[in-house]
Parts: C-alpha cells; structure tokens; sequence
C-alpha cells in the first residue's frame, strides 16, 4: 500500500542548524497493516510522518502510495487519499465553524461533496448524525454548535471521524491521544481501533506507549538518528515484552532508548 | 426639520454605499484573517471604471464592470502573497501603489473625472419612478437595494462548500489543507470576491457623487474597519448572518455620526480622522489593554500583600 524507498531530509542545509532528520529510510506497508513506531526524542518518526504526508518534500528517494507515485504531490493533493492526526486536539478542526460545517469540509475529500457552489443537503446532516452517533458522545445532538466548545478528546475524536468520514487509503496517527488524560485517551485509542479495523484503513502511528506500541496493530518499528532501527512483526512480536523490546534497541543502536516521555507501561 | 430629514436621508444612503467597503472587510479581515490594504486604491478604481463607462453612456454596464477590475485587483494581491511569498500586508501596499497609476490612466490620464449631463444608475431609477410620491428616496431604494443584495449573496455563498473552506481558512489552514483544499485556493477566491466589493462600493460611490478623484480612497480602509468595528459592538458577531447584518448597522451609524460631528462642528471635522484612527486602534487593541490593566491589578494586589 505504502511503498517508501529510500528517503532522506535535510533541515537548513549548510547552516549551523543543519540537522538530518530523515536519512536513507525505506519501509513498505501491507494493505490492512497497522504499524506502531516508537523511538528516542528527535528520532525522526514525526518527519517520517510529516514526509508523507506532504508537509515537505523529502531531498531524495520516492513514496508510493497504492502503486501511485507521490513524491512530488502537494500536501492537499494527497489528503484526498491521507487521513492524518495530529498530537494537538485543536489541529484537526476550525473552532469557529459549527460540527456540521467541521464535517462537511472534511467531507469535500470525497467524489460527491465536491461542488464548489453546492450547500450541505439533508442527506449529508443525516449521513453526518449517522456517523457521529458511533463516537457515543452525544455530538450528534449538536451538530450546530461551534466546535470551540467541545472538550479535547471530544475535538479529537471529531479529527478522527472527518480524517475517516471518507476511507483514506493511508491514516496517520502521530501521538494523537498523548494530550488527553488517561480515560478520554483510551476512548480515543478505542474508537481508532473500530474504525480503522472496520474499513481496513493501512495506518502508521506514533506513540510514546511501549505496551500500546506493542499491543496495537500488527507491526512495531523503532526509530533512531532518523532511521528505522527495528522492525518486528508475526510470531516474533507476538511474544514481546516491553523489556525484550528495548534490548533490542540496545542491541541494534548501542545506545539506550532516550525518550523522556516514553511510557515503559501504564 | 428638512435639514435633519435631508442630512439622515444622506448618512442613510451613504451608509449603505460604503457598507460595502465594511463587507469586504469582514470577508479579508475577520474571515480570512488576512489584512488586505489593497482596498484604498480598488475603492477608487471602482469608482474610476465606474465614472468613465456611465460617461461613455453605459452606466448599468459600470457596474459589474468595476466589481471585475476589483476581483483583478484583489487577484494580484492574492497572487503575491500565496504564490510569490510576499508578505500579506505588503503585497496589498504593493497592488495598491500600482493602482495609483490604473487609477490614473482609467480616468483618461486624469486624476479625476466627473459626470455632466450624463445618464447614471441613479438618474435612471428615478426616470422610471414617480418622483412626486417619493422624492429623492429613489437613491436610497438603489444604495439600500444593491447593499442588501450584495449582503444576501454573500451571505449564501459563505454557506456553499467553497465558501466554507474559504471559513475554515481564517480558523485553521491546516484542516483546510487535510480537506483536500488549497489555502491558496480559497485565499484568492476570498480576495477576489472582498475586493469586488470594495470596486462596488466604489462604483456606486462614483455614480451617486457624479465624480471621482484619484485620492478619494484614501482611508476607505480604516474607515471600513470602524465601521465593521461599531457593527459587531452594536449587534455582535455570533454567526455570519448577523456579522453582515453587523457591518451595514455599523456603516450607517458611522454616516450619521459624521453627519452629526458635521454639523454641530463638535469636532472640527478635519481632525474626525485622526478621531476615527484613534477609535479604531483602540478598539483592535482592546483585549490585549485589558489583559495588561488586568496583570497590573493582580501585580498591585500582590504587592500590597507582600507588604503586610
């Protein structure tokens, strides 16, 4: 689904700030993969992230998303196809615009939501109340309000719904319950994992959660200098712990996973 | 008596004429969220466009004619800041000194232009009305008549889903972006459609006063932004609708507090825009005074604590 070869990034080239974020990374995604990445501050899995989907275009190497070259796609070409969250809940929507408008911004991304002098017809409230009702917080009754009212996780979890109201090939995940507290970030997690294993979404998600990093999906890569240092899945995963994970990252860097957030468990 | 029915029925027409120029201020300004300073100079081009094509005997055709060199105006600016990287600010300095020369050359190398013996928008509706029963209330019919229209067509196109994304532009580039939409799309489009506004109110403007001078712009701007700022003061700016509801109330107050400061001379006029300049400052910095004088109450309190 996803096809990466072989891709670098250079923040400020020949400045004093230089810094290589992304250096010579290559991964390829199944359909339905689920794949969690976790690595030390400054790693590169948000860059690893960011280059996919478009926030820059990378110096070197292709990204291929279902068999269709992207690497010189605008970022706004290939949110049609790229659902994406971001760590911050206020990201993902305009505070100012009611829930119903949230969603049919979102909704544009599709065939029929296109017209440009077209209204928000009664089928698509309808189709929007639908869907919101899955989320179980009542958003449904509130399709009006102004999106700057709601709580965090409430915010978040309308992200996730618009960057899946129309099934995207490909969803980014990048630490998108890390801001919430823990009960509202489980519900999040919750709803991800329903959507996501309903519409056979291919994602690729950061955490700093070594259990969920473990737990969820299908396959876990660790990152390290801008490099994907480990990539484990099937029957070698299934047995995991924690612990064995980070030797594995001693043994493949020599160094000891640096990450002041990281959450050893819960 | 007539005096006060006169002035009113001149702030009144006023009022909505540059209402507009406040409407296209609410779509740049509290919409968008860009600044646009290309308004002085498309003000008068409207008005330019609008005074040579009635003088050459075509003054219905003026007007969607200079709503058009307007959106031209509000594209170049749009174009310099989304695609070339000039600052927003800048790149409305940039159109609008260009214009000064367009301005010129529209008004036949002139820098002004009049309207003698010719039809005009507005001698036309009152040909085809009985004067007898409404007087000179013809002109506020046409003003109040294109305003509100112009209102209402906005109002409906802000709900279409281009002009959602043009909403969401103002509130979060980044989700506009994630709706496969471009900022820059929905930028220009903005820009294009505020500053055709702008020529509007220029047009009208142009026709009513049956003249047009190169510096006649000057200000229209900040005025605009009074009168956008009176509006929400007055009527607040809960939802789109009451927001353009906002700059027309604002707008019209704003004509008859010039008619008032006119007339009593409680000000001296000259000195209204340095009073309007003022207001206006004052009324953008307001939350930030308030969080400073805020801070300094909690800073004193504390102090005087301390000092028990």
């Amino acid at each position: 689904m996803l096809n990466i070869v072989d891709i670098s990034k250079t923040f400020n080239p020949g400045t004093i700030n230089e810094k290589t974020a992304l250096s010579h990374v290559s991964l390829h995604l199944r359909p339905g993969d689920f794949a969690s990445i976790i690595g030390s501050n400054g790693a590169g899995k948000s860059t690893l992230l960011n280059a996919i989907a478009g926030s820059f275009y990378v110096d070197n190497g292709s990204i291929a998303l279902d068999g269709k070259d992207i690497t010189f796609t605008p970022d706004h070409r290939r949110s049609r196809v790229i659902g994406r969250l971001f760590q911050d809940p206020l990201r993902g929507t305009a505070p100012s615009m009611t829930i119903e408008e949230n969603l049919a911004l979102a909704y544009l991304r599709s065939a029929e939501g296109k017209a440009p002098f077209s209204r928000i017809t009664k089928k698509d409230k309808e189709f929007f109340a639908e869907k919101l009702k899955l989320l179980g917080m009542g958003l449904e009754d509130r399709m009006r309000q102004p999106v700057g009212l709601l709580s965090g996780g409430q915010r978040q979890a309308l992200t996730l719904l618009m960057a899946t109201l129309v099934t995207p090939k490909l969803l980014l995940l990048d630490e998108h319950t890390a801001a919430l507290d823990p009960g509202t970030a489980e519900k999040v997690l919750e709803l991800t994992r329903a959507i996501v294993a309903e519409n056979q979404i291919t994602c690729l998600m950061v955490t700093h959660n070594m259990r969920q990093a473990l737990e969820l999906g299908n396959r876990t890569l660790m990152m390290a200098d801008g490099n994907i240092v480990l990539d484990v899945s099937g029957q070698e995963r299934a047995g995991m712990t924690v612990d064995d994970l980070l030797r594995r990252f001693k043994a493949g860097t020599g160094k000891d996973l640096d990450n002041d957030r990281i959450l050893l468990s819960d | 008596m007539g005096a006060i029915l006169l002035i009113s029925q001149t702030a009144l027409d006023l009022g909505f004429q540059y209402a507009l120029v406040a409407m296209a201020l609410f779509l740049s300004y509290r919409i968008l969220d860009v600044a646009d300073l290309t308004t002085d100079g498309c003000f008068v081009l409207g008005a330019a466009v609008s005074v040579t094509m009635a003088a050459a005997g075509h003054p219905i055709l003026a007007i969607p004619a200079a709503m058009l060199a307007g959106a031209c105006a509000g594209f170049v600016t749009a174009f310099l800041q989304t695609r070339m990287g000039v600052p927003s600010i800048l790149a409305g300095i940039i159109t609008n000194t260009g214009l000064y020369t367009v301005n010129f050359l529209a008004m036949g190398r002139s820098s002004s232009a009049s309207l003698l013996r010719v039809d005009t928008v507005f001698t036309m509706l009152r040909d085809v009305v009985d004067t007898d029963i409404i007087g000179d209330w013809y002109k506020l019919i046409l003003s109040g008549g294109i305003t509100i229209l112009a209102g209402v067509l906005l109002y409906l196109f802000l709900g279409t889903r281009l002009g959602l994304s043009i909403r969401a532009t103002g509130d979060n580039r980044d989700m506009v972006r994630a709706s496969s939409v471009n900022p820059a799309y929905t930028v220009t489009v903005g820009l294009c459609v505020s500053n055709a506004l702008t020529a509007l109110s220029g047009a009208v403007v142009g026709q009513y006063q049956k003249t047009v001078d190169i510096n006649s712009g000057t200000g229209i701007v900040v005025i605009g932004l009074a009168c956008l700022i009176i509006g929400e003061t007055v009527l607040g700016r809960r939802s789109i609708g009451r927001g353009i509801l906002a700059v027309m109330a604002g707008s019209i107050i704003y004509r008859f507090i010039y008619a008032w400061v006119f007339y009593t001379k409680i000000v001296p006029i000259e000195c209204l825009r340095l009073f309007i300049a003022i207001v206006v400052a004052l009324a953008i910095a307001a939350p930030t005074i308030k969080e400073g004088v805020g801070l300094e109450k909690r800073r004193l309190t504390a102090l005087r604590k301390g000092g028990r």
